[in-house]
């Protein structure tokens, strides 16, 4: 599918608003209003970006802890995501999940999962129900470089080739598992590599700062998907910006490091892109720019306003029979 | 009323339920072309196909894992980890996983997942294979626990299982598939989380479940000879625990023995016993008894293995203890 001017900015306003949704929850989180803990996705928005712009309505997708741009592109509203950092019975999960567990099932977007690696199997699952069921989507399954290296990773893509699942495996290489690099925690640095050993396709994007080459490569995997051919393995080169979580003192990186990602931000990467290619004009990303600012400003206003979850709903969502 | 094995009860269940709902299906190690471990799904196979009825690899995480997943996408897996001992390699997903969906995202997602699987010990298979570690699973909010000590109730909670749209752990006996008894004819269900009284008396209450309740109706058979008159209330369920009728009991008789095939360290037994303490106090003539394994690893050799194990005999003891 070609974009128009219009799928552009929507993509764009994508990725400012994650940017400034997460610039407003650390500060929300320095000032105690986040509790928990809070993992950025800065630096990372033209991997999810370029994911789900890519997907159909039939394709579900699901993820890790490092949730909330996935949320947000999946049609979770700003409100909704900062209610739930806040906790608030407005939130997309009802102040039960947090900030590592935002789902939105009508949005196909099934979550926000925070055991590391844990949710592979579960995709794998996911897949098996629409194969079952003679349904066309195809479960992208998102997960980190550190997530590899867990058993739980292994029988999920295992399973996924055995009953020839309409999986992607889609690992964000962002370099570091918590604090501790690929080479030093993974027997082979191109994660994509593993795939071969369940004799499953696979490819690398080296450029995951560039959503237009996210999007073609995801894109191209989807298709090779929905023809039959089983799962997928593709590896997108990352980089957070920010430390794991909050409080990360960052000790096992230098701040080099972080200076040269930085100029390959995918917000600028993008911007330039559409200026260049005079898709948009400056002045149609500064509306953007602007309308995302108030919808942020609109959206802590509304958490900071909604109620907090009753306690007499404590035990609301312990089962989903009817008593 | 027909009378027929355990295994058979359980092979009918899930043969019915896959006859009435095309959504159940059935997944795990040897369950196919094998038959079924315990030759419960033998004959499955053939009649509802490889799509239905299917064999995994020997990776308990991805057998319950898929199961998990396929359930959120609306199928009514049944799950088989073919011993309650290789549960552990799946714990996060029978504890971390399933029971949380429902609750974490805010009631988006429910998983009506069946996880099959057996107990105990007695069967010299060492320490690894023998155990019984039943209360675990129990401590877990938003996971629901059953485990059947007799056929007519093994077919009527797995039924009630399969169609619950919570995942339910469904906890069988090892040793029981030879295990006899009525069935009433035609479509039943047991309702989970109901507590029964599967032999009335008068002068004392013995609780228990699983293989622990055939041992308590065979003490309460010796105790007749006797001149005791023992009430055995079946918990069926462990996680909704009914107390009801357990309490009505205790309150009846004054005194308790409560038997479970486990340790009794943080166990069923000091669970019963301590909600007898704690709502029915003023109604206990003598110290609640426990009867259990003895506390430690199950070893190998026949003789010491059963003298591990609660026997009648300690059954008949306990109650002449509180008498």
């Amino acid at each position: 599918m070609t974009l128009k001017k219009k799928d552009h900015l929507e993509l764009y306003r994508q990725m400012v608003l994650i940017r400034r949704v997460e610039e407003r929850a650390a500060e929300l989180y320095q000032e105690g209003k986040i509790g928990g803990f809070l993992h950025l996705y800065i630096g990372q928005e033209a991997v999810s970006t370029g994911i789900v712009s890519a997907r159909k309505p039939e394709d579900r997708v699901i993820t890790a802890y490092r949730d909330h741009g996935v949320a947000i592109n999946c049609g979770i509203s700003a409100k909704e995501v900062m209610a739930e950092l806040l906790g608030k019975e407005t939130g997309i999960s009802k102040g039960r999940g947090g900030s590592m567990h935002m789902a939105s099932v009508e949005n196909n977007y099934w979550g926000g999962h925070a055991i590391v690696g844990a949710h592979l199997p579960i995709a794998s699952g996911m897949a098996l129900g629409d194969q079952y069921q003679g349904n066309t989507g195809v479960t992208i399954c998102m997960f980190g470089d550190g997530a590899t290296n867990i058993g739980f990773f292994h029988e999920g893509v295992n399973l996924s080739k055995v009953w020839n699942l309409p999986v992607l495996w889609l690992c964000e290489n962002n370099q570091y598992g918590m604090g501790t690099a690929v080479n030093r925690a993974s027997a082979v640095e191109q994660i994509h590599m593993k795939a071969e050993g369940y004799g499953i396709p696979h490819s690398r994007l080296d450029d995951g700062m560039d959503i237009m080459k996210v999007r073609a490569a995801v894109s191209e995997a989807l298709d090779f998907i929905r023809a039959g051919n089983g799962p997928y393995f593709l590896e997108v080169m990352t980089y957070r910006f920010q430390g794991h979580s909050m409080g990360d003192p960052q000790r096992y990186r230098e701040k080099e490091e972080v200076t040269k990602w930085e100029k390959t931000d995918p917000i600028g990467i993008y911007h330039r892109y559409l200026v260049a290619e005079k898709i948009a004009t400056q002045a149609d990303l500064d509306k953007i720019d602007q309308a995302v600012e108030t919808e942020v400003t609109e959206a802590v206003e509304f958490a900071e306003a909604s109620p907090d979850p009753g306690f007499d709903t404590l035990f609301d969502y312990m089962y989903a029979s009817k008593e | 009323m027909a009378i027929i094995t355990m295994r058979q009860a359980i092979s009918d269940a899930l043969w019915e339920e896959m006859e009435r709902d095309p959504k159940v299906f059935i997944l795990g190690e040897e369950v196919g072309v094998w038959g079924g471990t315990y030759a419960v799904t033998k004959g499955f196979l053939d009649h509802f196909g490889e799509k239905r009825v299917r064999d995994t690899p020997i990776a308990e995480s991805a057998i319950v894992g898929a199961g998990i997943g396929a359930a959120m996408v609306g199928l009514r897996p049944v799950s088989e980890i073919m011993t309650i001992n290789f549960a552990f390699v799946a714990m996060d997903y029978i504890v971390n996983e399933a029971p949380k969906m429902h609750t974490m995202f805010g009631g988006q997602m429910k998983v009506p997942l069946v996880i099959r699987t057996a107990g105990g010990g007695g069967r010299q298979l060492g320490a690894t294979h023998s155990q019984t570690p039943d209360a675990i699973f129990a401590h877990f909010p938003g996971l629901k626990v059953v485990s059947p000590g007799t056929p007519e109730d093994a077919k009527g909670l797995l039924k009630a299982a399969i169609r619950d749209d919570d995942p339910v752990l469904f906890i069988e006996h090892a040793a029981m598939y030879q295990v006899r008894g009525e069935v009433p004819e035609g479509d039943y269900t047991v309702p989970i989380g109901v507590s029964t009284v599967q032999r009335a008396g008068s002068d004392v209450t013995i609780v228990s479940y699983c293989r622990g309740l055939q041992l308590s109706l065979q003490a309460a058979q010796q105790l007749e000879g006797e001149g005791i008159s023992a009430e055995v209330v079946d918990l069926r369920s462990l996680r909704p625990l009914d107390m009801g009728p357990v309490l009505e009991s205790f309150k009846k008789t004054n005194r308790a023995v409560v038997v479970e095939e486990g340790w009794p360290s943080y166990g069923v037994g000091a669970e019963v016993a301590t909600r007898l303490y704690e709502e029915a106090f003023d109604y206990a003539d003598a110290p609640i008894k426990r009867v259990a394994q003895k506390e430690v690893p199950l070893p190998y050799n026949q003789a010491l293995e059963q003298s591990a194990l609660p026997q009648v005999a300690d059954v008949v003891a306990a109650v002449k203890e509180v008498l």
